[in-house]
């Protein structure tokens, strides 16, 4: 059996003013997974990630990244870790190079090894021109792809970002993603927390959900997807429509003259759909899910999903 | 880590704490060799020229090795609590924190760069003091000795400062509250041999007066104590703070949840 990028057992966490963060959260992701941990506000994805790279003090349970426990192998667990951060906690009045040279040095890496290392990350990721740039000065994308350099340039063998396309830009997301995938692709395990669920749909193949401090899920994506059993979309209709339309075997509500919001079940193909509305003379222009999949899932396991 | 990569980190830490101040020299050794200028021009040159001699010393010779030792306790203690402090305020310090750098590493790293300044500033205001006086060394193996150990003493201070402190107030409270009074009374500009019996022996109490006294001994060969207690004070309390520094890293003080 081969050993996991990362197991969790029973992690609990008790801050100091009572506030119970983890009441026992279970994990286990392979090496070269692409992995969602997901959650809502508050749910204690971020003090997890923060115990595994030692910056919160567990309460209780275990964590192990590659075999190395951290109580018991602390440097060694450390040294196969890259993270990414949920807030920039870069020095603002460094250059960007320094900063990602350094971060090699504090792996142990010289100075000489380290400065090919930081050119090819930033390279990498677009910020070769910038280099010279103190990082206050660059904008919001740039310092996400900072972090993203600067977790990289000792080569972890597992990278945990939490939530690392917050606040940009979908081009700048886009190219992240593409970015991400060669780097899993790579062999690097990756471990994503993100509020963009389409993008935990469209990177992840493995996902866990937290929720108020315990793990709720924790299946292959595909597993989870396939528990969605009603897909709800939006269809735009050519004709104004006075009242709903009459189908059998679909749940049809009117949102306005020209939109309908339909409820698909799964087993159901939406050929069906369309081909009543035909008979009726309705014709749908064009259609979109109303949520995306996970979003969906993702509410109704968090008991947060509006009735 | 292996002991090539602790040197590793250990020198990374202490290019990036170099670079530090040296890019913002203007504010970091400039101050204090304009500042180190005035105390000789006044107390030395026209307060200290109406003085009688000072252990068979002019009152300007007298003061020189104290006037380049505070601006070196003072530039020590201030590096290393102004970057620990911003490090934390920052946040960039987590960057240390979830590497696999042990926590001696990291307090090592940060009291080098706090020396390092405190070289920099206390041969700046050598520099300056030459200008006003013949410089002398009596013991250069004491000078050096004295030098570094005070240096890394207070550098060591300043992080402890910094762990604790909450907001930038908090920085400037122990230099400004004890750090100032402590060597403006630990024997910079008079010999303790001056004071009335009293506050000779209260004077014994401020640690400032054993870095100055061994300080002055290297230079001039006059000392106020043996400069054995100084050398055993001074060397206790770097490893007491050291000691204490790495345990509060180790415990997270100010820096992990």
């Amino acid at each position: 059996m081969t050993v996991p990028a990362l197991e969790i057992e029973n992690l609990t966490k008790t801050y100091r003013n009572g506030v119970q963060a983890l009441r026992g959260v279970d994990l286990r992701v392979e090496e070269g997974e692409f992995f969602a941990l997901l959650g809502p506000n508050g749910a204690g994805k971020s003090t997890t990630i923060g115990i595994i790279c030692s910056l919160v003090r567990k309460s209780g349970g275990r964590v192990a990244v590659f075999g190395h426990d951290i109580d018991r192998e602390m440097e060694a667990a450390k040294s196969c870790i890259g993270l990414v951060p949920q807030e920039f906690n870069f020095n603002q009045f460094e250059p960007v190079e320094e900063i990602v040279i350094n971060q090699a040095g504090y792996y142990g890496i010289p100075r000489r090894r380290a400065r090919p290392r930081a050119e090819a990350c930033l390279r990498q990721l677009g910020l070769w021109d910038q280099r010279r740039v103190m990082a206050r000065e660059l904008s919001g994308g740039q310092k996400r792809r900072l972090m993203i350099a600067r977790a990289l340039v000792h080569e972890p063998r597992m990278l945990i970002l939490d939530e690392p396309t917050a606040g940009v830009d979908i081009e700048v997301r886009r190219s992240m993603w593409a970015f991400l995938r060669e780097t899993n692709a790579r062999g690097t395990t990756i471990i994503l927390t993100t509020h963009y669920l389409e993008e935990a749909e469209a990177l992840c193949r493995r996902v866990a959900i937290i929720d108020h401090g315990r793990t709720i899920e924790n299946s292959a994506m595909r597993d989870l997807l396939m528990q969605l059993h009603v897909e709800t979309f939006i269809l735009n209709t050519r004709e104004a429509l006075a009242e709903v339309p009459a189908v059998e075997g679909y749940t049809l509500r009117r949102v306005d003259e020209h939109t309908l919001e339909a409820d698909v079940e799964r087993e159901r193909s939406v050929n069906g759909l369309f081909e009543q509305l035909s008979r009726q003379g309705v014709h749908v222009l064009s259609m979109r899910n109303k949520s995306n999949r996970l979003e969906e899932l993702f509410l109704r396991r968090v008991g947060r999903a509006q009735p | 880590m292996t002991p090539s990569q602790q040197a590793a980190a250990f020198l990374t830490l202490l290019i990036k704490e170099c670079l530090r101040f040296i890019r913002i020299w203007v504010q970091t050794v400039l101050p204090a060799a304009v500042t180190m200028s005035l105390y000789f021009v006044i107390f030395g040159g026209l307060i200290g020229s109406q003085l009688a001699d000072v252990k068979g010393l002019r009152y300007m010779d007298y003061i020189v090795p104290g006037i380049i030792l505070m601006a070196v306790i003072n530039n020590a203690y201030a590096n290393v609590v102004s970057s620990f402090f911003s490090a934390k305020f920052q946040r960039h310090i987590e960057e240390m924190l979830v590497s696999p750098m042990p926590n001696w590493l990291i307090v090592a790293g940060y009291t080098a760069g706090g020396m390092a300044r405190g070289l920099v500033v206390g041969l700046a205001v050598t520099v300056v003091a030459a200008w006003f006086t013949d410089l002398q060394v009596h013991s250069w193996p004491v000078v050096v000795a004295v030098v570094l150990l005070t240096t890394m003493l207070f550098a060591l201070g300043g992080l402890i400062n910094a762990v604790f402190a909450r907001s930038f107030d908090d920085i400037s409270i122990i230099p400004t509250f004890v750090l100032t009074p402590l060597t403006y009374l630990g024997g910079v500009f008079y010999s303790i041999d001056m004071l009335p019996g009293f506050w000779q022996q209260a004077s014994r109490l401020n640690p400032v007066l054993y870095m100055v006294s061994a300080f002055r001994y290297g230079m001039q060969g006059v000392a106020d104590v043996p400069l054995a207690v100084s050398f055993a004070l001074i060397i206790g309390f770097v490893v007491i703070l050291f000691a204490a520094a790495v345990w509060l890293l180790h415990r997270g003080v100010g820096v992990r949840s």
